[in-house]
């Protein structure tokens, strides 16, 4: 029996975990895939906002706003990649600028600082490649980057330091009251636990439909958006927003924690919640909307393009807390929907200060303080690297060449407490193919590596988990059909 | 603790093909202090998966497999002394020559060299460059990674294979996935014409009955773990694809031969000019960058066809650091800006220094065009006067393509700025 079974690895799961690795009880932490930040959390924008824009007085203004005061200092306590540039929200049109009064006035409700409107002179002093007709803009100066499945690894290694387990490749299938206890049956057998957190993302609704009188409707919303080439210096500074336009809410443009650049995302509402697939509609409506902030926008350094599902209720607040209209001991963190992101630290440590309340879990006497990711090898100063490579030699063979991530990084990212067990696990922990040969040289090498720290066979190391096989076999070995 | 750099002549980055050439010719031509640096763990570059053969018949007369050309050059350099270190990645490249380098023996090490040469190869262009739709799941490949995992690793990528792209690489790796028992179901290419070798196309092709797909290409990939379909469609003029024309193949794996992209992160940190259409640096005829002491030859400075060009190629460049570093200097040289004209996507080199006395030499230039041209002329041109203007009975984008300039040509040029070559239709004459 467990205290508290978590239902799933994203940024939001894994941030309750953390939380509740500061008391003593038994929480166990059941993920679908085959690693944590599977879903939304390792397909999104990457920004911390700075929460101008969410309904005053809402879950989502209020753990926003949190969120975004706590996020710089849990990424300098777990070593993850942060950076605040600041955000332009860029308007058209002469009329653009009521609206934009209207946004400064919710950042004022909301408690967002520094915010003004500025014209256009100074847009373009602050970033000189926007179109040269915007006409005002809001100014963000609490506007913030984060990589978010470095974040989301990251709080998930400090959750397993403190005795949190997680089951990956466990698919949670129903949700029952029995007894005291709570039933949770998944593809790979059944669990009991005195308390489950719902943070399922696309699959939440389905499981708190299960157990709830009050139904919800979680809409899966798909963006899609263009990966740029780092490339010095850096093309734009600060994120670009749009304010919506009679055309439709706009796209943004920003650059990434590791100086890549980002447009997107689109916004379709998809039947099904898994759908990470790019459309050619899609990746066009992203360059057309773009183009509108950055007319020079093009695809020439683009890397890669990709597409997450973010969860929308369809009421458009968080849902979290106890669920309402079930039986006892069952909480939720549903429809976490941008920006959650943000969020995710404040909703993390609200809904685990809550679980163990409920639970009156004794707080944790041997809690160990998150110990934070080492610096990655092409973050360090020469004399830096010097050091490294005098205290491993690993850090002297280049593996991905492109993001120059040494050999040593690539084994701690499978070393780690929650480690990568497949080549996108090494991708998002050290970036190791992420860069613009997009893993065509350092692939194999990297499947080596998993292989030998793991014990997985070289051939069935996958790029994403059990049916993502890279390999079909040796060569001159009859095909099994 | 700032520790010194060390002092060297000459650096090669890259011990593929094109820089033991360079290095070799350095070497013979006096330069005692260099060193070759190698990324891998031996020398040889890409040609060590190249196993089939066809490497050499100009070079050597002989058809030789990749390693066993590789081979030649590394017993060369082997027995003339010049010293390869494998297994190190050069970081970082400044202005005046100060390399950072780092292994696994020596760390972090930095030396400061009068002349580099640059060979670092090129790389191939990923999906995400072509941001084709669909889903991101395994079994989509480059060519080449597929060629390392069959010929170095020894295991299969897949068994039931469609290739975007007719580049060279992909058309070897046609037949060799299917000698290894794969079905190759088509090789879709954009353009109406490939962009791989006429012989590669027959050999690989042809020879196995696999469709050449021309104006195709991949719009749709399905599947969530693996591969499970590619959906792919005609496209027009405009190179979109025609509404009507898609057509859904099953298959396991993905293998793309979409284009080759010269590796210039360490260039750009040089501060070297790169061309923007054969994405190499922008050179003279001594192979020398815009920055002084520095060289690039190989597919760092553009993609060739042939190995045996990189090694022509890469001996001209390591005999003209040779001669940087034993201090001849272009004092006085007339300077000959070479243009793309009409019809031509790239030329190297892209400068001609005329150095005062005699011209003893000629000089090769080399080409490709941007489309297939049948009977068509070559002309060279300084202003409007024409120097040569010949019959090609073709000239593909598939195939680089060269004109000789002779010394008495390069004479005419002395009072000229600029030299353009062009692709006409009928002969030219001034």
């Amino acid at each position: 029996m467990q205290d508290v079974i978590i239902i799933g690895a994203g940024v939001v799961g894994c941030a309750i975990a953390q939380r509740l690795g500061r008391y003593s009880g038994k929480v166990l932490v059941l993920e679908a895939a085959n690693d944590v930040s599977c879903g939304a959390s390792k397909a999104n924008s990457g920004i911390v906002h700075a929460g101008y824009d969410a309904v005053p007085g809402t879950d989502k203004a209020r753990l926003n706003t949190k969120g975004a005061r706590m996020m710089q200092g849990l990424c300098s306590s777990l070593g993850v990649p942060y950076g605040k540039p600041g955000a332009l929200v860029l308007g058209f049109d002469a009329d653009s600028k009521p609206a934009l009064e209207a946004l400064l006035k919710k950042a004022k409700k909301n408690g967002v600082p520094g915010c003004r409107i500025i014209g256009r002179e100074e847009i373009l002093a602050m970033e000189p490649r926007v179109n040269p007709e915007v006409s005002y803009a809001l100014y963000v100066p609490e506007s913030g980057l984060v990589s978010p499945y470095e974040l989301t690894c990251a709080l998930a290694d400090s959750a397993a330091e403190n005795g949190v387990q997680f089951q990956m490749n466990t698919r949670v299938k129903s949700l029952r009251r029995e007894g005291d206890a709570w039933l949770v049956q998944t593809d790979r057998g059944d669990y009991t636990s005195r308390t489950v957190v719902n943070c399922a993302g696309v699959g939440a609704g389905e499981l708190h439909n299960q157990i709830s009188s009050r139904q919800v409707e979680i809409i899966p919303r798909r963006g899609q958006y263009y990966l740029l080439d780092h490339t010095l210096p850096l093309s734009f500074q600060m994120t670009l927003f749009q304010l919506p336009t009679p055309m439709g809410k706009g796209v943004l443009v920003t650059p990434t924690t590791h100086g890549n650049i980002l447009f997107g995302p689109t916004a379709e509402d998809i039947p099904e919640g898994e759908d990470t697939a790019t459309t050619h509609e899609g990746l066009q409506e992203v360059l057309k909307k773009v183009r509108l902030s950055y007319p020079g926008a093009n695809t020439r350094t683009v890397i890669t393009t990709f597409s997450g599902v973010r969860a929308h209720e369809k009421g458009g607040d968080f849902i979290i807390g106890a669920v309402e209209g079930a039986p006892e001991g069952a909480f939720e963190a549903i429809g976490i929907e941008s920006p959650g992101l943000t969020a995710a630290p404040a909703i993390g440590e609200e809904m685990g200060d809550w679980v163990a309340y409920f639970l009156k879990l004794p707080a944790n006497p041997r809690y160990i303080p998150p110990t934070p990711v080492p610096k990655a090898f092409s973050a360090m100063t020469e004399q830096e690297r010097r050091v490294a490579c005098q205290t491993d030699p690993d850090y002297g063979k280049v593996i991905c060449r492109c993001e120059t991530v040494t050999e040593a990084e690539v084994r701690r990212a499978v070393r780690r407490p929650v480690g990568a067990r497949d080549i996108d696990g090494v991708k998002r922990r050290v970036r190791a193919g992420m860069g613009r040969c997009q893993g065509g040289f350092c692939m194999t090498r990297v499947m080596e590596i998993i292989s030998e720290e793991t014990g997985i066979p070289f051939e069935e190391v996958s790029k994403k988990g059990s049916d993502s096989a890279v390999l079909t076999g040796p060569i001159g070995e009859a095909r099994n059909d | 603790m700032i520790e010194k750099a060390k002092a060297i002549d000459l650096l090669v980055v890259g011990a593929g093909p094109a820089g033991l050439a360079a290095a070799i010719a350095a070497k013979k031509a006096g330069v005692m202090d260099l060193m070759v640096l190698e990324r891998e763990e031996e020398p040889g570059g890409i040609l060590n998966q190249c196993i089939h053969n066809g490497f050499g018949l100009h070079r050597f007369r002989e058809e030789l497999t990749g390693p066993e050309y590789a081979q030649r050059d590394i017993r060369e350099a082997r027995d003339l002394g010049i010293p390869v270190r494998c297994g190190t990645m050069v970081l970082d490249i400044t202005p005046d020559k100060e390399v950072t380098l780092v292994s696994r023996e020596k760390g972090l090490e930095i030396f400061r060299a009068r002349a580099v040469i640059l060979a670092m190869g090129c790389r191939e262009r990923p999906r995400g460059a072509l941001a084709i739709p669909g889903t991101r799941p395994a079994g989509v490949f480059s060519a080449g990674t597929a060629q390392k995992i069959v010929n170095m690793m020894g295991y299969m990528p897949g068994h039931d294979v469609v290739i975007l792209g007719s580049g060279d690489i992909g058309l070897i790796m046609a037949r060799r996935m299917t000698l290894q028992g794969a079905k190759v179901r088509a090789c879709v290419e954009l353009m109406p014409y490939s962009s791989g070798l006429n012989r590669n196309i027959v050999q690989c092709l042809d020879d196995y009955e696999i469709p050449l797909m021309l104006s195709h290409t991949v719009i749709d990939v399905k599947g969530r773990g693996r591969v499970e379909s590619v959906t792919i469609a005609r496209v027009g003029e405009d190179r979109l694809p025609i509404p009507g024309t898609e057509q859904e193949i099953p298959c396991d794996t993905l293998l793309l031969s979409v284009g080759l992209i010269p590796e210039n992160e360490l260039s750009l940190g040089i501060g070297v000019t790169i061309s923007a259409t054969t994405q190499g640096p922008v050179v003279d005829n001594r192979f020398q960058t815009n920055v002084p002491g520095v060289f690039a030859c190989g597919n760092v400075l553009h993609v060739h066809d042939l190995v045996d060009f990189v090694s022509a190629e890469s001996t001209q460049a390591g005999e003209a650091a040779a001669r940087y570093l034993g201090g001849y200097e272009d004092t006085g040289a007339t300077e000959v800006r070479v243009v793309d004209g009409p019809g031509i996507r790239g030329t190297v080199p892209q400068r001609l220094l005329l150095p005062q006395g005699e011209i003893g030499e000629g000089l090769e230039m080399m080409f490709r065009p941007d489309r297939v041209y049948n009977n068509c002329f070559l002309t060279i041109k300084a202003g409007e006067a024409v120097l040569v203007s010949q019959r090609r009975r073709i000239l593909t984008p598939g195939e680089m393509a060269t004109a000789k300039l002779s010394p008495q040509l390069l004479e005419t040029l002395r009072n000229e700025k600029e030299l353009r070559l062009e692709i006409t239709a009928e002969k030219q004459v001034s």
